[in-house]
Formats: C-alpha cells, sequence, structure tokens
C-alpha cells in the first residue's frame, strides 16, 4: 500500500491545461456556454459511444481522453455505460451493413434532445472502406448526424476541441 | 529437406506437385489433387505442423475454378497446400476433423466464397448474417461488392443449454465499455459459466473486397486500418508479402526502422492492457499510471514519425519517417525513463496480493487445448506454447536481433499479464539495440509491380501475435486475392474455452486479457 500511494504522490497531478486555441475558444464561448451547460445538462454532458464498425483506431483516441493528461471529466464530459443516460452519441464508423439495425437501435433508445457526433475520417464520409455490400459510409447514411471530428484517427486534442465545440452547439440550437 | 515437404511427399508422392512462381522460396508451395487436401492434412498433423489459416480464391481471371488453400506452420517452417475446385461443383473436403481452427476458417469461407465444406459439423453462417441474401458471396469475382446488400428473414440459431436453473446472458453487440462491438451469449448456472458462444461479424467492412478494388500502394493504407490498434504490424506484412512477390530488396534502415516502429507498437498496446485488466479487477490505479506512460510513447510517436499511431509510415519498399540522431538521444532517454518507471509499478502489481487473487487460476487456458486451438501470439506463450515470428520466421532484422520470448504454463490471466511485463522489458531491449545499431542509408525503394499469377506470403509478429498476408496478382497484375489472417482469428477461440466455469463477473478481466481484435477478425 505504501509503495501505491508512493507513486501516487510522485506522480502528481499530470493533467494539461487546455492548449493553447483550445483556451481561446472555451473563452469565446465563455460564461454563457456554461451558464447554459448548468442549467440544462446539469452541468455535464453524457457521452455514449457506439463503434459502428471502426478499425479501433477512433476508440484508443477516445481511451486516451479519458487518461489523467486529458482527463475530460474536468469539462464535465463523462462516458456512460447506457444509451439512456446520454446526451450525445460519439460514432465511430463507417457503418457496416452489420451494425447496422443496432446503431438505430441503440439511437432509438438514446432520449431526446440528443445529439449525434461523427467520429472520424470513416464516421464521416466511409474512408478508405468507401460504400460497398458491407459499409454504408459515414454515420449520417443511418442516423442523423449534427457534428462531426474528422481525423484518421481524431487526436484527443481534435476530440475534446469537436466535444467543445459540441458543448457551444447544445446551449444554442440543432437539438433534437 | 524440410519436415513438412518430406511428410508431404512420403504420403503424396507423385500426388503432391510442387510449384514455383509462390514466394518467398523459403515457404514450400504445393497443389494436390482434391481428394487428398485431407490427407495432406493429415500427414501433416502427424508431423506436429499447426494449421496457420485457411482461405478460398475465385481463379475465374485466369480461366481456371476456385481453389482452397491451407498453410500449415511447424517450428520455422511454412508450408502451403492448394487444391483447384471446380467451377461447376464448388466442394472441398472439411479439414475441421484434424484441425479446430478449420472450424471457423471454413464457415467463413462457405460463407463468403460460397465453397460448401463437405461434412463440416457446424453449417451455420460465419461472419455472413441470416438477414444476407443467401447466394450473396462477396469474394466471388461475379459479385457486385459497389451495391448495397439487400435483407431476408432469416434466424441464427443458437447452441441451446436447458435444465433446472440454466439461465443465458446475452450481451452485445453494442457495449458497456469504448469497445468493439460483438455478441457473447452465456448459459450460465448461479454465477458459474457453462457455456459461451461468440458470434461476431458485426464490424465486417468487407475489407478482403475492397483490397481486389484498390492498386497495391492504396493497398497498404487499407492494410493499416485492418485492425487500428496493431497498424504497423499490419502494413508491415502486406509491404512484405508484396516485396517478396516484386523481389524488391528494402534498404537495410528501413528494414530497422521498421522493427523500430513495431516494438513501439507492442510497448504502447501491452502498457495499456496491463493498466486495463487491473482495472478491470477494480484496481484503477494502475490504469492511470500505465495510460500516462502510454501517452508519453504515443505523443514521442507524433513528434519524432507524424502520428501517434505510426499509421502509413510504412509503405511497399520502406518506410516514410526517418530518424536523426537527436530524435535517437530523445527515444533512449524516454526509453530509461519509462523503464524506471514501468519497474516501479511491476512491483506494485506483483506485490498486490487482491490483484494476484483475482487474476490468478482466472480463465485458464491449458497448454493442451492451446495448441489444439491453435492460438497464436501472447495468448498461446502464455499457455506453453513458443510461438513467435521474430524467432522462428526471422524477418529482417529480427535475423540480427536476439530476441527472448517468455513462454509461461499458466495460461491464466496472470499468465497473459506476465507475459506482457516481460515483453515489454525485452521490446525496451530491443529498441536499444535497434538505435545503437540502425545502419546508414536510403529508407525507401521503388516497388516493381508484380508479374501476372505469382502469389506472396509474409508473416510477422505484431503485438498480438502473427500476422499472415497472402498476396494474388491477377492477369493483369493487379490484386487479384488478398487474404488476412490477424492473430484475432485463432485466437477467439481461445476466448470460449478459458471462460468455461469460472464466474460470469470474472469474463471481462477474461476478454481484456486475451484482447482480441473484432475488426482484425471480422474484416
Amino acid at each position: 500500500m505504501i509503495r501505491i500511494l508512493h507513486q501516487i504522490f510522485r506522480t502528481g497531478i499530470v493533467t494539461e491545461p487546455l492548449p493553447q486555441e483550445i483556451s481561446a475558444e472555451v473563452a469565446a464561448i465563455g460564461a454563457e456556454l456554461k451558464a447554459e451547460i448548468w442549467k440544462r445538462f446539469n452541468r455535464s454532458l453524457t457521452i455514449r459511444q457506439v463503434d459502428a464498425g471502426s478499425c479501433n483506431g477512433c476508440e484508443l483516441e477516445i481511451h486516451a481522453m479519458n487518461n489523467a493528461i486529458y482527463n475530460c471529466e474536468k469539462f464535465g464530459i463523462h462516458f456512460t455505460a447506457s444509451p439512456r443516460f446520454a446526451d450525445v452519441l460519439l460514432v465511430t464508423g463507417p457503418v457496416t451493413h452489420n451494425m447496422e439495425i443496432a446503431l438505430k437501435r441503440t439511437y432509438n433508445s438514446t432520449p431526446s434532445p440528443k445529439l449525434v457526433v461523427a467520429v472520424g475520417d470513416c464516421g464521416c464520409n466511409g474512408g478508405i472502406f468507401g460504400e460497398t455490400y458491407a459499409s454504408l459510409g459515414g454515420i449520417d447514411k443511418v442516423i442523423p448526424v449534427d457534428f462531426v471530428i474528422p481525423g484518421c484517427p481524431p487526436t484527443p486534442t481534435d476530440l475534446l476541441r469537436g466535444l467543445l465545440q459540441v458543448m457551444d452547439k447544445m446551449g444554442g440550437k440543432g437539438r433534437r | 529437406m524440410s519436415v513438412l515437404k518430406a511428410a508431404i511427399v512420403s504420403a503424396l508422392k507423385e500426388d503432391a506437385r510442387f510449384r514455383a512462381r509462390h514466394y518467398p522460396e523459403s515457404v514450400i508451395f504445393c497443389v494436390v489433387p482434391r481428394a487428398k487436401f485431407v490427407e495432406a492434412g493429415r500427414v501433416l498433423k502427424k508431423a506436429y505442423a499447426l494449421l496457420a489459416a485457411e482461405w478460398a480464391t475465385d481463379e475465374t481471371p485466369y480461366v481456371r475454378g476456385y481453389a482452397i488453400y491451407a498453410c500449415y506452420r511447424y517450428g520455422s517452417e511454412y508450408l502451403i497446400v492448394k487444391s483447384d475446385i471446380p467451377l461447376d461443383d464448388p466442394v472441398f473436403p472439411s479439414l475441421t476433423k484434424h484441425f479446430v481452427p478449420a472450424y471457423r476458417f471454413e464457415r467463413q469461407i462457405e460463407s463468403l466464397m460460397g465453397l460448401t465444406a463437405d461434412k463440416h459439423p457446424d453449417a451455420r453462417p460465419w461472419i455472413k448474417f441470416e438477414d444476407w441474401p443467401a447466394d450473396a458471396w462477396p469474394l466471388r469475382k461475379t459479385f457486385d461488392a459497389s451495391k448495397p446488400l439487400p435483407r431476408v428473414q432469416g434466424e441464427y440459431k443458437w447452441a441451446r443449454a436447458e435444465g433446472e436453473g440454466i439461465y443465458e446472458i446475452p450481451v452485445g453487440p453494442v457495449h458497456a465499455g469504448i469497445i468493439e462491438p460483438g455478441h457473447f451469449r452465456f448459459q450460465a448456472v448461479g454465477e458459474t459459466i457453462i457455456n459461451l458462444e461468440e458470434r461476431l461479424g458485426y464490424v465486417h467492412k468487407g475489407i478482403e473486397k475492397r483490397f481486389e478494388a484498390l492498386s497495391w500502394d492504396e493497398g497498404a493504407r487499407l492494410a493499416g486500418r485492418v485492425s487500428g490498434d496493431a497498424t504497423v504490424a499490419h502494413s508491415l506484412t502486406y509491404c512484405m508479402a508484396l516485396e517478396s512477390m516484386t523481389a524488391c530488396s528494402v534498404p537495410d534502415r528501413a528494414n530497422w526502422l521498421r522493427a523500430l516502429f513495431l516494438e513501439r507498437e507492442r510497448i504502447a498496446n501491452h502498457l495499456g492492457d496491463i493498466g486495463a485488466i487491473c482495472n478491470d479487477v477494480a484496481f484503477a490505479f494502475m490504469l492511470y499510471q500505465t495510460m500516462r506512460l502510454k501517452e508519453m510513447l504515443l505523443r514521442t510517436n507524433l513528434r519524432l514519425f507524424g502520428h501517434r499511431f505510426i499509421m502509413d509510415r510504412v509503405l511497399p519498399g520502406g518506410v516514410t519517417a526517418d530518424i536523426d540522431s537527436q530524435g535517437i538521444t530523445d527515444i533512449l532517454g524516454e526509453l530509461n525513463y519509462l523503464s524506471q518507471e514501468f519497474e516501479k509499478l511491476v512491483v506494485i502489481i506483483d506485490e498486490n496480493s487482491s490483484l494476484e487473487d483475482r487474476t490468478r487460476a482466472t480463465g485458464i487456458l491449458d497448454p493442451e487445448t492451446a495448441r489444439d486451438l491453435g492460438v497464436v501470439g501472447l495468448v498461446a506463450r502464455a499457455s506453453g506454447l513458443n510461438l513467435d515470428c521474430r524467432i522462428q520466421n526471422p524477418f529482417p532484422p529480427y535475423d540480427r536481433i536476439v530476441v527472448n520470448v517468455p513462454v509461461l504454463i499458466a495460461g491464466d490471466v496472470h499468465a497473459r499479464v506476465w507475459v506482457r511485463v516481460e515483453e515489454i522489458r525485452e521490446s525496451i531491449r530491443i529498441i536499444s539495440e535497434i538505435l545503437t545499431t540502425l545502419p546508414e542509408g536510403d529508407i525507401t525503394t521503388a516497388v516493381n509491380a508484380p508479374w501476372h499469377d505469382t502469389s506472396g506470403f509474409a508473416a510477422v509478429e505484431g503485438w498480438r501475435g502473427e500476422i499472415i498476408y497472402w498476396l494474388q496478382a491477377g492477369p493483369q497484375g493487379e490484386i487479384n486475392r488478398c487474404m488476412v489472417r490477424d492473430p484475432s482469428t485463432l485466437s477467439w477461440l481461445g476466448l470460449e474455452r478459458a471462460v468455461l466455469g469460472n464466474i460470469v463477473p470474472d469474463f471481462p478481466v477474461c476478454n481484456k486479457s486475451f484482447n482480441q481484435s473484432y475488426s482484425g477478425h471480422d474484416l
């Protein structure tokens, strides 16, 4: 036990401050957004991640968002095990023929208001897998998409920046 | 003469024809009549060979019929047996009686190529879901892959268990965590699992068919996206198979850089896995610690090589990222820090009795079963099988690096954690060796187009285990077939057996200790 405590104290807090360009954006979104999130979403954004056919690259980076260095929970972003508790579906693609029904069911299980964020180049347009018998292409072929975060895969910083913009959008318009 | 070739020759005599135009020449390639396909398997089994892969091709572009292939492995030898299948009688004899892994390979061949496995015990499709039209066989040349599939009525027949107190737990395809989709169905009595049936195929993206629509260069990008966590290993295997067909001699510096990328990928994934396994037995501290170290490696990758997972940096003919002396110093310094930090964590893992209590004797895959199932990679090495392509089939530069892999026999979660610990230590040492001996020179060379009707093979030890690619050039020198065999195809079979008799709440940690790829399996 003493080793564990020693390691914890020795490691200290490794969470980084926001990268400069994001800090500027957050500042721009400002107090208005914060008030909005506090009011409408009880101070937090709850995400259900759905892999609709990805190669697992995007999942690794979404995992990384949860590590101590990015620590997405400090922005009130956290991941839930059930779509029924989710505000946002974070979907990676391409949507496969075999996942189409499961994705639609997950979407229908998520209570409104909800937002769908497509992640990765494949989630945006099918990427290198294209549109074939097995790959239907981007997420928007199957469920309505409100926001996209491109990249192959997007870095944790890209993901955080994207999600902060989503929060901005949730405060305003466009919620289903 | 090779052991496997001798076995084939003594049993089949002149029925076995050894053919050229298959590369590299160290991989023995022989053609046998369809009626002798199983006989070949039987004698190879008696010679202690394992079935590494089985696949089918549609060779109508060469005005031939279909063909069935089986790749066997024994020590450092690979041997491929081919049998031609006539177009008007698309049936091949099943190897399942002799080799358990053929069970899924053959269901897959039947589902995607439409060749019927004669005397196969299980006629249910695999990867092809019940709502696909029965005559949709995507790997056939007559299939139009650009059109979406219509859905039809159909139902999958699950294995059933009946009796007092037995209940079923269906899980997935959408899982509770941030992981890939797949379906697991448990039959349990109380908390004890008496049967687990996996059903995979949800992330079937039609990768093998997609290859046939791409150029050889684009193929390398697609190979890098078969399983995103093993992007270096997959693109490397593809490139090596292509280079073997085209007699391309990769500059030595590129070989060493490829090994550097491969070992960095291994360390990063093993770190993540060790943390995640500990997290699944409620020891979250370790997850945060290992993820911190993993993030450090990924950032260095981004800074030095331009991508966090080093994706698209291995291309046919070489690599596209180089390293300078400052980069070498940075990596050596980073490894030194990593090693110190990691060893502190290893002591904590080793001394933590609650962790040991949850991982020891949990999810045991005994050596005998592991061999029967033909599992590969770290799963095999935790179950007493000494299998590692870097040792048995050393591709450059591993022919000049001594690799010591740990082999444990317990086959439980604890052993799979410990194999990873030892492999991280070994990879740190290997990287230091690579960086101190890195030769000067070019990092890329031109690759010619392959000759028509040649085929190439490569096997690479990725972090999960042996990855195999088999490429075939068509009549115009285009990609006629690209067979991908991710280690997961074999090792997923091990999970079904390892969880038997365990309690349902231990399934996540058992699954995590295997950490097989869904995308690499479903293709």
